[in-house]
């Protein structure tokens, strides 16, 4: 399984998520913001981090840069897309998913463990895990607040399209502790939490967020083009 | 040339972080009596030739597009007067007045 992980100007987790990519048994290869091209992958990861200095809005810029092109084009088609943090932001920006990410709700900048839960295991993201599982990874943002109007959240909780929520204490002020949702067909996940981060004991919070990486393998390759 | 304003606001119903720590400072200067702020952008955006209708649209795609985000943000497009001479600074020293 090829997994491209783009590079933004600003992108600070594009080389975790390389590697996460690699301890899950996939082959991680680098795009860049400013080409057109997903270089034949099979799936495509939105990195954490900056992009664009997030001026006017956190992914507003990011989200015409050339690569995104291809990767709402690709997404359509039904290619496997996460996108972690800054990541979550752009494609929201995309409207690849609905909502958006504003700022927190005690406007101060949060970096610690998380717990969350799992609680849709059908994309290809998250297949690896038992329905409900609870799980820790990591959170750090500034602009992590998810909002949405009523009926889009209606419809997301009616339809299993929040993926992941926060536990125990809701780190952003997110609408019903939302940590991550998914589109209509399963196949883009947008995420606030950053499971990169939690791929091995000796450098994160444990090695529970492998499986938002290590579903992808199990997966038949879906054409970039 | 022609100059347009667009004004960005949040949504009344999405909380404005920003316009809260505003709030919150006013009383502790000793302004009382505030009940409420919120926060938003303004861009002055100067084009090419007369203010037609055909511009006016433009610059409402551009606010669509780019500059507001619908699903948070309002947004109103105004023609203004093109600036003749630098404004006043008034009774506040603007620090990054280029004038």
């Amino acid at each position: 399984m090829r997994v491209g992980v783009v590079t933004f100007p600003g992108s600070l987790d594009d080389a975790d998520a390389a590697r996460a990519v690699r301890l899950a048994g996939g082959d991680a290869v680098a795009l860049w913001h400013a080409d057109a091209d997903l270089r034949g992958v099979d799936a495509v990861v939105l990195p954490g981090g900056f992009s664009y200095g997030d001026y006017l809005r956190c992914g507003a810029i990011s989200r015409f840069a050339p690569v995104m092109g291809e990767v709402v084009a690709a997404a359509g088609r039904g290619m496997p897309v996460l996108g972690i943090c800054n990541g979550f932001q752009i494609l929201c920006e995309s409207r690849l998913l609905p909502g958006a990410l504003i700022r927190n709700d005690h406007r101060t900048f949060i970096c610690r463990d998380q717990r969350v839960r799992i609680e849709n295991t059908r994309t290809p993201w998250t297949s690896t895990y038992a329905a409900g599982a609870e799980i820790t990874v990591v959170i750090k943002n500034g602009e992590g607040g998810f909002v949405a109007d009523a009926p889009t959240l209606e419809r997301l909780e009616g339809e299993g399209r929040v993926v992941a929520r926060y536990l125990d204490l809701n780190p952003n002020g997110s609408l019903h502790d939302v940590a991550g949702i998914t589109n209509d067909r399963g196949n883009v996940v947008g995420l606030m939490p950053h499971p990169e981060h939690a791929v091995e004991s000796l450098t994160g919070a444990g090695t529970d967020g492998l499986g938002f990486f290590a579903g992808l393998a199990a997966l038949g390759a879906v054409p970039a083009r | 040339m022609a100059r347009y304003v667009v004004d960005v606001m949040p949504r009344r119903e999405i909380l404005d972080p920003q316009g809260k720590a505003v709030l919150g400072a006013l009383p502790r200067l000793g302004f009382e009596g505030v009940v409420d702020v919120r926060q938003g952008k303004r861009f002055e955006i100067e084009v090419d030739g007369e203010a037609t209708d055909d511009r006016l649209a433009d610059v409402r795609r551009m606010a669509e597009t780019l500059l507001a985000n619908p699903v948070i943000e309002s947004f109103t497009v105004t023609a203004d007067e093109p600036p003749v001479s630098p404004e006043p600074a008034g009774d506040i020293t603007a620090d990054g007045d280029d004038a």
